[in-house]
Parts: C-alpha cells; structure tokens; sequence
C-alpha cells in the first residue's frame, strides 16, 4: 500500500512501487490531465510537482513520490485561474493541447522561482516540453503575460 | 469547389425538437446513405444528424464532423454557423459528430479530415445551416408577435422588432422554432456584413487544453477498461514464430495474451504491468522478406531507379532536347528521409465489443473507414457499431490510415478478451512503427539559353505509392502516376517552355502514408531549392528571377511579394547569415516564407526568423491561420533540421525523442504571419505552411556559407569550417 498526497488529497494505492507516478495518477486515481508522451522524461508532457519542484512523472517511482505533496494539472488552481492558465487562454496558446498540461507545470515552476523572465530564462525553463504543433512563440508571449498576471496579483 | 456546390443544392433541411425543447437544425444529402436520409428526428426525441442544435438554455451547440487535432476546426467550423446565425458567440458551443453519412466529408463520400480541407469544403453548408435557422428563429419570432418577418432582425442571440424594441432569446424561440418548416432558400450575408468571419476568435476548445479536463482518446474512461500493448514484428512483414504467453501471464496485473494479426497483445490491469509483460513474451520473430532493409543500400537502389524513365506526370515541349542544347546545364541529385509523425499523443484505441454491439473511443481522422473495420471484425451491422471521436493529441496525417490498423488492433483484442480494452502505443511504437512518409529520391535538371533564362525543366522523383492498393487508389492515382507522389512538383508555376516531371515507383519496403503536406513536404523542398541554384547559375536575384517568371501565376507573386517586402530582402544581413526564400502552393493555398539563418563556424544552425505571407482566399479565423502557420514552419523545421527514420537489418534506428529530434522551445525562430486581402478561392491552412520552410531555410545557408544543402535533414557537420 501506498500513500499519496495528491492535489491536497490523500489517497492510498495498492501498487507495484515501480510503476511510474504518471500511471498511478492517470489510471488508478482518473488524473488524466497528465499526458504520456514519451516514457523516458525527454517530452515533459508528464510534468507534475511534488512538493513544489517539476518533475517527469513516467520516470518517478511511485515510491518517491511518498509522503511529498504531488500537484498535477488539476490541482494548479480551483478554477483555471492561475496566471499561467489565464495567460494560456489570453493567447490561445494550444493548438492540439495534449502537451499543454506538462507545458504549464514546468513554467509554474518557472514562474515562482523568477518572478520575471527574459526570453533565455523561459528557452532555458522550457526546452524539456516538446510541443509538436510548435505554439512556442504564443508559449514564450504567455508566460510573459502571465508574469505581468502574477506581478498584478491577478492570479486566482 | 464544383463538388460541394453539387451537394449542396442537392440538400434539404428537417427540423426537429430537441429532448429538453429546442431547435435542432440537420442538413440530410439524400444518395449517401438513403436509410439516414429517410429517418428524420422524431419530434421530441433527440436525432444526432444534424449540425445544429439551440436549446431553451440560449446554448447554440454545433456539432463539428472535422476532427479536432490543433488545427482549430472546433472554433473555424462553428464560426460559419454562428455568423449566419447572428449567434451570441459566448453562448457556442461544439460537440464531435457522431459517425453518419449525413457527416460524411462535403466531398469525399466518407466521414474524415484531412488534405486542409475542413473549413473550405463546409463554408457554404455550414453558412446555409445558420442561415437557414436564423430565417425559422425570425420567423417563429414573427408569428409570435404578429408581425412582418421583414419588420425583424436578428442579433447576438436574439430576435429584435426594430419598431418597438422588443426582444426574444434563440433559447426563448427555440420551440417554435422547431415546429415549422425550414425555408428552401435563404440568402447568405455579403462577406461585407459579417460581424465574426474574418476576425480573430479565441478558440472554444482553450479552457478545457488548460486545466487537464479535455479528454484525448488516451484518457477516455469505460468501467472495467483494460489496458493492452502490442508486440508488433521488427521487421515490417515479419511473423511471429512462437512466444511464451506463460511467463508474460506471470508478471503481476496481466490478465490475458491473444495474438491478433498485426502481433501478440497482452492484456493487463494498466500500463505498466503491460508492457512488463509485453517484455516477457520472449517472442521468436519470422522477420520475413525485409530483413535485409538498410538505408544505405536502398540509397544505391533508388539512384539506379532514377536513371530509368518514369510515369509522366507532366510534359511540355520537349525538356531533354531543350536540356541537349541549352547553353548552360544545372543538374542535382536531392534525398529527403522517411519521417515520422510522432504526434505528441501517441496512438490508442478504446473499444468494447460484447453482447453484439460495438464501442469505440478514439482520436481518429477517419471514422468511416475505422467504423467499416469494426463492422467487419464483428460481424455487427454499422448501426450496431458506436464510434466516438475524441480530441487528437496531434494527427498530422498519422490518425488517417486506410487500414484502420490501430482500431483494428483494440476491436480484434477487446473482441478476442470479451472487455472494455485500450490499446496503447509507446512512443517507441510509434516511431518504430512505419506509416512514415516515404523516402524520396529527386533527379532534377534545369538548362538556361545564352541570356540567362530557363529554357528546360526535368524533374525525376522516385519514390513509393501508398495509395496504391488503398481505397484511395482510385483518387489518387492518374494515368499510372501517384498524384500524391507529385504533387507540388508537376504544377511548377515558373514559366519555362519545356518541362519534363516524372515518377518512378520504388517499391514499397516500408508502409507509408500522408504526413502533413503529403508530397509537397518533399517536392517544395526539391523544387524551391534547385530553383534558387538556377537562379544563381543565371547571376539573378532569387527573389527578382522568380516574381519575372511568376507572371501568370499573381497569387503566387502576391504572396512572394508580401513576404520579401516585410522581410526586408536585399537589406544587409551581419556577417555569417543569410536570408532564403520560397513560394509554394499547396491545398489550394499559397505561402512564401524568407528565412534568415546563421551557421557558426562549427557548423551550428540557427533560424533566427521566419516571415510567412499566405494568401489562402477569404479568412475565417486570422489567428488560426497565424497559429497554424506557425505550426507548420514548426514541423517543417523539425524536419529539416532533424526528421530521419533510418533502416539496418531490417529495423528502424531510431525510436524516442532523443534520436528523433524534434525542435524545441530554445530553437524557435521569430515567426511573423501576414495574410494577403484575397477574394480568391479559400484555399486550406493546415498542412500549407510546411512546404516552403525546408528550402527557404537551405537557400538561406547557401546565402550564408555557399554550400548547397541537398539532403535532408540538413547535417551541420557538412557545415563545418575546415
């Protein structure tokens, strides 16, 4: 058994310890906001926190992730109203969307470590978030946005 | 466009009522499929054929038979209805489309998206469903007042007597609505009065790509759902030869192993204990008669292939006479890759066949055709056989395959298991998994008189058909050539009076299928390329050789000319970079891109900007257009930049991200959109920014070292400075 804390929920798992956190979250708790997208952390459409810091979630062990606070795109916000997916929404970033949950968790992260980053910083932050359909430019133009959002004190 | 007018003067309207009250408005094509066109709703039930619904709730609900993989049809399609609707746009909504003929493809016979058709072939039907609505909403509006419909008009949702002021809802004049017969002609506004086409819209589809709520066909959730993965062969044709089913079984939370026809799938309680178990199998492979398949020697295959003659596609004059006697010769041999889609959702299917029905839950682009399949597994009757479309995490042509093989695989296993089962592809699977788009070989030559100016053109492309033997056969090919072989290369819009293109058929060792901009994704690259070489032999300006030969072709130079204007061609660039440029018509539409680039003195690539003109006619959604461009410069970069699928004994090289690159955020260039003002034919824009990057790109490395890239992807280390 075990137990996880999930967007301020506690659950607990009777699961193989090796099975990658992404799959506990998408089948045995119905997070599917956090995408597979490659298995190998090389896409970052699986990025989750856990306790406050992104991580790939289709290489996490469900192990490690005991006992931390997990985060998951559905836990961001109670209603859209982070900067970022204010920001998302503003821009109509997404295009097929599928990588957006992983796109916005990495720049969370971003975000509250440098409340405003230049281009490099974002490139930087970013480069682990494959987006196929290429949104990179409206991705770099909302985080700037968003960073204005959180500046304001506008996120929710 | 013929076709769509065709059918649309063919159609007529029913109304109906909706289950909770309302309007429902369906648009029946009578010939495609007489049994849906002979059962009209029945008043007070719900009939899904139809592409309209108003509820008492205001909510004007359009269901969108396009699938949605990025490209924005669930805004661009509702958009037509609401603007001849006079539709409050806040109150719109869009659903998927359920499979019937009344769905099917404007042109095509079939439901499906693809060829950047979606908003051209629904301009007029989808502005006639509106239209046609907006006339009933008056009119109940005009009954229930007892006044003139002509004294009536229609905004925002509502219904408004001029006269006096007063108002109804849509939702307030639903009901009534329903219960009269729809009108046989309505008029459709002049572009110049509409309030939502042409200007930007934000997507519908936004919120729920925000906060994880949109449910790919990945995340789809049917109780008692089982997960399976598949081990397909190594080799494309390979045959298993024996497997242990037991020591799979063995690894905990693996329910089943069946073998299907594409391979043996275990069937487990998730994801992961799958694919350990799939690990286990311990599979002995028949590798069959591609074991030898190697990159290198298919290399020497298709040069010998392309010094025979090949099936003409397009002849004018007589090219290599003119070629024999031109006063200056310019010859190339150019090579571009396999290449694989890798759509960030990787491919899966949810099906549930017991008890003589059938459901199905994917991201497909092709819901007739995965329908037909599952019929065919089952036995069921097409009515029997429910299939939903959910969001595609990507398409880009992967999730449009005339073998349904990845419906295929999840309704034979969920047959074979009696459960709910969803079939997963890895990314490895995906990238391993052919359907690519072919390899192609070009032999190409351009001769110039005395003066400079091109007197012959000979194109030679050797590649493979994927659509011979294919439904699509029929479609695709013309007097014995692969339209989707040559397209983008058989209409060379440059005024050269003799030309020569052809096609020679490689065989097919590999499946392959349309990949985003089909041919054009090679033959733009060939074409563009080789033409900025003849530019150069002739001494000429690339830009200034190509607007003096594209004088019968103005859509092309208007976009040419956009581009270059807001470019700044001809302005200095800084030492070690160069500018590119190319123009390309591709799905009706027309797009030049300049790019500037550096290449440092190791080699290293970058694409700094990137200025797109696009004249693709009249403009639904700008921002989609600007997205999608974007998008398309994205791939196409992707590709020039890294895409190659590469074959040794048999096997694909190359299977994640790490060894099939992608281009990433710290790669993007500026990418600046410009739309020409067109009342040309619309033409499509989701595939047609893809073309021209590629040779925009190398021309712009030639500008900036003098080496002529004629290989894709483009390799730095040929780049180097020694």
């Amino acid at each position: 058994m075990i137990k996880l804390k999930v967007n301020r929920k506690e659950y607990t798992v009777d699961i193989n310890p090796e099975t990658p956190l992404l799959w506990v979250l998408r089948e045995n708790l119905g997070l599917t906001g956090t995408k597979f997208g490659c298995g190998m952390a090389l896409c970052g459409a699986c990025t989750v926190h856990l306790d406050g810091e992104a991580v790939r979630s289709c290489v996490t062990p469900v192990a490690r992730a005991e006992g931390k606070e997990i985060t998951t795109i559905e836990g961001l916000s109670l209603d859209s109203g982070h900067p970022l997916q204010q920001a998302w929404i503003a821009e109509d970033v997404p295009q097929c969307g599928y990588c957006m949950s992983g796109q916005i968790m990495s720049a969370a992260v971003l975000l509250r470590e440098n409340p405003r980053p230049a281009d490099a910083d974002i490139d930087a932050a970013m480069a682990g978030n494959i987006c196929r359909c290429g949104a990179y430019q409206r991705i770099r133009r909302a985080i700037h946005l968003a960073a204005r959002i959180q500046g304001q004190g506008g996120g929710r | 466009m013929s076709g769509i007018f065709n059918l649309s003067r063919r159609k007529f309207c029913q109304a109906g009522m909706l289950a909770g009250g309302g309007l429902i408005l369906g648009f029946y094509l009578p010939g495609l499929d007489r049994a849906a066109a002979a059962a009209p709703p029945i008043e007070g039930t719900f009939a899904p054929n139809a592409f309209l619904k108003i509820g008492t709730d205001d909510l004007v609900t359009v269901i969108v038979n396009h699938s949605e993989m990025g490209q924005g049809v669930y805004t661009a399609l509702p958009m037509l209805v609401a603007e001849e609707l006079d539709a409050d746009w806040s109150k719109v909504r869009f659903e998927a489309a359920p499979v019937d003929p009344v769905y099917n493809h404007a042109l095509w016979g079939m439901q499906a998206t693809g060829g950047s058709t979606s908003t051209w072939t629904e301009y007029e039907r989808l502005r006639q469903a509106g239209a046609t609505a907006r006339a009933m909403l008056i009119a109940a509006a005009a009954a229930a007042w007892k006044v003139a419909p002509s004294s009536l008009r229609a905004e925002q949702g509502q219904v408004v007597h001029t006269a006096s002021g007063r108002r109804l809802t849509y939702g307030q004049l639903a009901e009534k609505a329903a219960g009269l017969a729809p009108p046989k002609n309505v008029k459709l506004k002049d572009p110049k009065n509409f309030k939502l086409i042409g200007k930007p819209a934000k997507r519908l589809d936004t919120p729920e790509k925000v906060n994880g709520q949109g449910v790919y066909g990945l995340d789809v959730k049917v109780s008692g759902l089982l997960t399976a993965l598949i081990a397909r062969p190594p080799v494309f044709g390979g045959k298993v030869k024996s497997f242990d089913a037991e020591k799979a079984k063995a690894v905990p939370g693996v329910r089943q192993v069946v073998q299907i026809d594409r391979g043996i799938a275990v069937v487990a309680e998730g994801f992961w204990a799958a694919k350990r178990g799939r690990e286990a199998l311990g599979i002995v492979w028949d590798e069959g008669p591609q074991a030898g398949l190697d990159s290198r020697k298919q290399r020497e295959q298709f040069a010998e292939l392309a010094a025979q003659p090949g099936a003409v596609a397009k002849q004018k004059g007589d090219a290599d006479a003119a070629l024999a006697g031109a006063a200056k010769k310019i010859e190339a041999i150019y090579e571009l890759p396999y290449l694989a889609h890798a759509p960030m959702e990787p491919l899966n299917c949810v099906a549930d066949v017991r008890g003589g029905s059938c459901e199905i839950w994917v991201g497909t682009q092709f819901q007739t055709g995965d329908r037909d399949t599952a019929v065919e597994i089952t036995g069921l009757k097409p009515g029997q056989v429910k299939l939903h479309t959910m969001l595609l995490g990507g398409g880009f042509g992967r999730r449009a395959v005339p073998d349904s093989h990845f419906v295929r695989e999840a309704v034979q296993v969920s047959k074979a298991v009696k459960a709910p089962v969803k079939v997963v592809w890895t990314r490895e699977d995906d990238i391993r998994g052919g359907y690519y788009r072919p390899v192609v070989y070009h032999a190409i030559a351009a001769g110039l008189d005395g003066a400079g100016h091109p007197v012959t053109w000979r194109h030679r492309i050797v590649c493979q058909s994927f659509t011979v033997d294919t439904p699509f056969e029929g479609a695709m090919m013309e007097h014995g050539v692969d339209a989707s072989a040559v397209e983008g290369a058989r209409g060379l819009p440059y005024e050269i009076p003799n030309l020569l293109v052809d096609w020679k058929r490689a065989p097919g060792a590999v499946p392959c299928l349309w990949w985003r901009s089909v041919g054009h994704s090679h033959n733009a690259f060939v074409v563009e390329s080789f033409f900025d070489e003849v530019a150069r032999a002739a001494g000429k300006d690339p830009y200034e050789f190509r607007r003096a030969l594209l004088k019968n072709h103005p859509r092309h130079k208007r976009a040419l000319e956009l581009a270059a204007q807001k470019a700044g061609w001809g302005k200095p660039l800084p030492p070690g970079m160069g500018r590119g440029l190319a123009v390309h018509e591709s799905f009706k539409s027309f797009v030049a891109q300049v790019a500037e680039v550096s290449v440092s003195k190791e080699g290293k690539i970058r694409v700094h900007r990137v200025v797109c003109a696009i004249d693709c006619g009249p403009v639904v959604n700008p921002d989609t257009i600007a997205a999608q461009m974007e998008s398309g410069i994205v791939f196409g970069l992707s590709a020039a930049l890294y895409g190659e699928i590469t074959f040794a004994n048999g096997r694909v090289q190359q299977r994640n991200f790490h060894d099939y690159p992608v281009l990433r955020i710290n790669e993007m260039p500026v990418v600046e959109v410009h739309i020409v003002s067109s009342k040309d034919a619309m033409g499509g824009v989701g595939e047609t920014g893809v073309p021209p990057i590629a040779p925009a790109v190398a021309n712009a490395i030639f500008a900036a070292t003098g080496r002529r890239i004629r290989r894709l992807p483009i390799r730095g280390e040929d780049l180097k400075k020694v």
